[in-house]
């Protein structure tokens, strides 16, 4: 059955004031059973208090073939780090 | 002892308990690894609420039994749950429709026991009416689904709530133990949401494009131990285990 069933992303929120974040997919019939499968799924130990479910046919992802283009341009510019900043002490969570 | 509750919180305490292990039957057969996850956490849940209940029937008794004894060591006459709960998982459709017409039922009934006066009841009530009402969506909404689906999902929905449909009155039937109950302040009348029920039935029925099957000779008698041919065969595996090997540990 679940071959005839299109896939959703699941996406949690772990808990308030974090953004939710990718954990898997699931297959359903349509996009409220995909909420139900995934809070069955991925969310039965106390792991999140939002979900979203996104079918996967729509999302648009970067091309493997395009990879040199698209990131290794990014390698070798290291002043984009904010890595030349004196932190002060007493400041965590950097 | 006080025989009336320990026969009423027994009654609560079975019909998780069986209907638990049925749900249990499904684990790796389900129709796809999600739906198996669903079933099984149902199961979880109506398992975990038989435990609370039995201990508690258990105490109540005094005579040293706990809720795992009796669970695994009385017979099949003793139980007083529902028959609705003990018949066979069928196919998915019919296992949704027993579940539909159990957790709707069984959802009023806890909104009425949080106000009860016995505390445990109380408490326990409060905490699985969260569970009960997820078990109550979702078989809803599966329900809705296979009705309106293929020409096949809903001859399947419908042949369901056919095999299930005779089981109904018996969940709204009163007796000495209910009566006692509700007269102490413990227990609920479920007269009282009867209506509710058909019309909840009903309406979701409606959506599903099903008609309600005709009223069929009402089967009654699980709360007092009258159950149907399947329910010997679930304790046959549910007690095997602990019958052969008594008392063996992990």
């Amino acid at each position: 059955m679940s071959k005839d069933w299109p896939l959703w992303e699941v996406f949690v929120r772990s808990k308030g004031g974090l953004s939710h974040r990718h954990v898997g997919s699931v297959h359903a019939p349509d996009g409220e059973i995909a909420i139900r499968h995934a809070r069955d799924t991925y969310t039965r130990r106390m792991e999140g208090v939002s979900l979203w479910v996104v079918p996967s046919a729509s999302i648009i992802a970067s091309d493997p073939a395009d990879d040199g283009p698209m990131f290794e341009p990014a390698e070798d510019k290291i002043y984009r780090h904010p890595t030349f900043y004196d932190i002060p002490d007493g400041i965590t969570h950097i | 002892m006080d025989q009336a509750l320990f026969q009423y919180v027994l009654r609560l305490g079975d019909d998780g308990l069986i209907l638990g292990q049925r749900l249990s039957e499904w684990t790796g057969h389900a129709p796809s690894v999600e739906v198996d996850l669903s079933l099984a956490n149902m199961a979880l849940d109506l398992i975990g609420q038989a435990t609370h209940f039995l201990h508690y029937a258990g105490q109540i008794e005094g005579q040293g039994r706990d809720g795992d004894a009796l669970a695994f060591r009385r017979d099949v006459m003793d139980f007083g749950n529902c028959v609705l709960v003990e018949q066979p998982n069928g196919d998915f459709a019919q296992t949704m429709a027993r579940q539909f017409l159990f957790s709707t039922w069984q959802k009023m009934l806890l909104e009425r026991l949080i106000g009860s006066k016995d505390e445990l009841i109380a408490s326990v009530a409060a905490k699985s009416v969260k569970e009960v009402t997820y078990h109550q969506e979702l078989s809803e909404e599966w329900v809705v689904r296979l009705g309106d689906g293929t020409a096949e999902s809903h001859r399947r929905m419908a042949a369901g709530l056919d095999w299930m449909w005779r089981f109904i009155p018996e969940l709204f039937e009163m007796d000495s133990v209910g009566e006692e109950m509700l007269a102490r302040g413990i227990g609920a009348d479920p007269a009282s949401f009867r209506a509710d029920y058909d019309r909840k039935l009903l309406a979701v029925l409606d959506q599903a494009t099903l008609e309600a099957p005709k009223d069929q000779r009402p089967i009654l008698g699980g709360r007092r131990g009258h159950h149907s041919e399947h329910l010997g065969h679930l304790l046959c595996a549910m007690q095997f285990l602990p019958r052969t090997y008594p008392d063996a540990k992990w």
